[in-house]
């Protein structure tokens, strides 16, 4: 890809979960089995799936929280050391209580050895300001501020030192409607002033259509479809992508009168399936599917739309 | 017809009025006026919420945090400590019972049998040191006649009609060793256990996944259709809130603002509050354009501004707008029973046209 700032190569990331009495690992909770994803400057990168698919797993894996069990997180950053910011669900929770908010607000230059307290002060108000905060506000502390207010507070914290990729991990969903349009909106044009680079983990679909440029669909660890939002909504070709669309809820269309067919249960992910990791769920299920699937474009017109489905090898089998 | 002409009617604007007399409503909440009393004062939560559920139906009751809808759930079932509230004025009926006078004791009778309560968080409305099972046998147990058996028997079936595979297996399960939707099924299983004429679901599906979430709606629904319950759905979900019921109120700030069948309120919205909801869903606008987020926050309960609560977000506000206004039914009523908004504003308009 062009101009990336980011490149995952195979990315694994395993957690052990039971051991023998001598320490050893004997089960394994596979997170991520094999990410393969770049992400370029400037662009906003949508990635959605259900609880359980690795979504967070992948933000620890990002902010170097998580280090891969395997694979390569390779950054093309000019300064050496990747900067990359974090915008958390719960605004309740990331801000520390006992900070007043220019200190929350400058706490990631402060780390990186700014101490001029003037300097900073002056810093916060800058920042505070751009995310619409006022900055009279400074002095206080996050308890004082509706859950709107925090997320603001947040994302200038987020953009303090300047980063190179901001991963937003379900930024809106502890917010209300009306609170979340504000937020949604505040993201958009710091990002088209600042040129930002976003990573927006959701699963909220409506929320990913409207931000991001590309989509990621992850069903157990790994993407099964990626590829433009536009393009990947509209014509969707994996059959988890489907599934989920279908289940958006969608305004004023009524759910429909047929009965309630038998939920599947996600399989879990401490073995792995031998074949299509979707094989469980899926009604498209033919010869083929028994083997590992891998990531591949859909057809030649669309390189960039890639899915992990056998069924289009040979380009849209099924006349769709 | 002016609005002042119609300001003494009631503030609640009767839903069909055919199946009114014969029966009473599944629940009747008239003009509830609850406060909280704090230091040197009092939150506000609810001012002056009129809802009706009639037999069989499905309403719906959308609002954001703090708009008093969980507070009419659960003073539905009356599950906030007595001592904890003052209720203003207003009534609260359950098929012609009155639950604010009902003792303590008569309270347990109904709540499980007559009506029932799903939550959000299913594992922790659940038991997490009881069986599954057990946990619905009590039910059972506590409020038919049925012997053990039987109570096992019943609960198993409550199980297999919730879609469950192995009903038995799970029966002997605990909550822990189940899934998020699986628990919630459960949950729904418990509260159709005695067959409830009315089921208050708050927030029911907002910590599933899709997936999950469009089958438990889909399983609500068959099940309450089945046995002709009830279902008051609370939710901040205008999409699930649109999908699901027949009839929504919205709420803001501790009072109904608009209310109507389903397809009437989310395609004509009139109040400026639902009109700038819906506006600010992101499904509602090309990608990558501006939302139209309501300015503001909404107001602290315990400060309440005069008038209409709504005033100092709203772009049409006009001088009638320093009084509250009353749920006026919009013109286009003929074709829209039961449609109305309390907006002095766009009612106004409304008539005009």
């Amino acid at each position: 890809m062009p101009d990336a700032v980011l490149t995952l190569d195979k990315i694994h990331v395993r957690f052990p979960v039971k051991r023998d009495w001598r320490g050893q690992a004997r089960a394994w909770a596979h997170a991520l089995n094999g990410v393969d994803l770049s992400v370029a400057r400037g662009e906003t990168l949508g990635v959605v799936g259900e609880s359980g698919c690795g979504k967070t797993t992948l933000a620890q894996v990002l902010m170097g929280l998580q280090p891969p069990t395997q694979g390569q997180l390779r950054w093309h950053t000019d300064r050496g050391r990747p900067n990359v910011q974090i915008v958390f669900q719960d605004p309740q929770s990331s801000l520390d209580p006992r900070l007043p908010v220019w200190k929350i607000i400058t706490e990631p230059s402060y780390v990186k050895g700014e101490a001029r307290e003037s300097a900073m002060r002056a810093r916060a108000a800058r920042l505070a300001e751009q995310v619409g905060l006022s900055p009279d506000y400074l002095n206080r502390y996050p308890h004082e501020f509706s859950g709107g207010q925090r997320q603001r507070i947040a994302i200038a914290r987020a953009l303090a030192s300047d980063p190179d990729v901001i991963v937003l991990d379900e930024p809106t969903s502890a917010l209300d409607i009306s609170v979340q349009a504000q937020i949604i909106n505040l993201l958009f044009e710091l990002q088209r002033k600042h040129q930002l680079t976003y990573i927006l983990i959701s699963h909220n679909v409506s929320v990913i259509r409207h931000m991001s440029n590309r989509i990621a669909v992850m069903y157990l660890g790994q993407i099964v479809e990626l590829g433009d939002t536009a393009q990947v909504l509209a014509r969707q070709r994996h059959p988890y992508t489907r599934l989920l669309l279908d289940a958006v809820p969608v305004l004023g269309a009524p759910l429909p009168e047929r009965a309630v067919q038998v939920i599947p249960e996600l399989p879990g992910n401490r073995v792995l399936p031998t074949g299509c990791f979707f094989l469980d769920r899926c009604v498209f299920r033919t010869q083929g599917c028994e083997r590992r699937q891998q990531l591949k474009p859909v057809s030649t017109d669309t390189p960039a739309h890639r899915v992990r489905c056998h069924r289009y090898d040979h380009d849209e089998p099924d006349g769709k | 017809m002016t609005p002042n002409s119609q300001s003494n009617t009631a503030r609640h604007v009767a839903a069909p009025a055919a199946q009114q007399d014969t029966i009473p409503p599944v629940l009747d909440i008239a003009d509830l006026h609850i406060e909280f009393p704090i230091y040197r004062g009092a939150v506000r939560a609810l001012n002056g919420v009129t809802i009706r559920v009639q037999q069989g139906e499905i309403v719906g009751v959308v609002g954001e945090s703090g708009s008093g809808k969980s507070v009419t759930a659960m003073m539905s079932m009356r599950l906030i400590p007595q001592h904890s509230y003052v209720v203003r004025k207003g009534s609260i009926h359950k098929s012609g019972k009155n639950i604010l006078a009902a003792s303590e004791k008569q309270m347990r009778q109904i709540r499980g049998s007559d009506m029932a309560m799903i939550f959000q968080e299913p594992m922790t409305a659940l038991n997490p040191t009881m069986r599954v099972g057990r946990q619905i046998t009590d039910v059972v147990s506590t409020h038919t006649a049925l012997s053990p058996k039987q109570a096992r028997e019943r609960a198993i079936s409550l199980l297999r009609e919730m879609h469950i595979a192995d009903p038995e297996q799970v029966f002997d399960a605990y909550p822990f060793e189940l899934s998020g939707g699986m628990r919630q099924r459960i949950m729904i299983a418990l509260a159709f256990s005695c067959e409830p004429s009315l089921l208050i679901a708050d927030e029911p599906t907002t910590a599933l996944d899709v997936t999950v979430q469009k089958q438990v709606l889909m399983l609500l629904r068959e099940r309450a259709k089945k046995t002709g319950t009830a279902i008051l759905l609370i939710t901040h979900d205008m999409a699930v809130v649109s999908q699901f019921c027949e009839r929504i109120y919205v709420m803001y700030a501790g009072s109904v603002v608009e209310q109507g069948a389903a397809a009437d309120v989310i395609n004509r919205p009139a109040h400026p509050y639902t009109r700038g909801l819906l506006g600010a869903l992101p499904e509602n606008a090309r990608p990558g354009a501006p939302l139209l987020a309501i300015s503001g926050q909404v107001p602290n309960l315990a400060d309440l501004p005069a008038g209409c609560a709504f005033r100092n977000r709203c772009r049409l506000q006009g001088d009638a707008c320093s009084r509250v206004p009353p749920l006026l039914p919009l013109t286009s009523a003929a074709d829209a029973p039961g449609h109305a908004a309390a907006c002095w504003m766009t009612v106004r308009e409304q008539h005009d046209a």
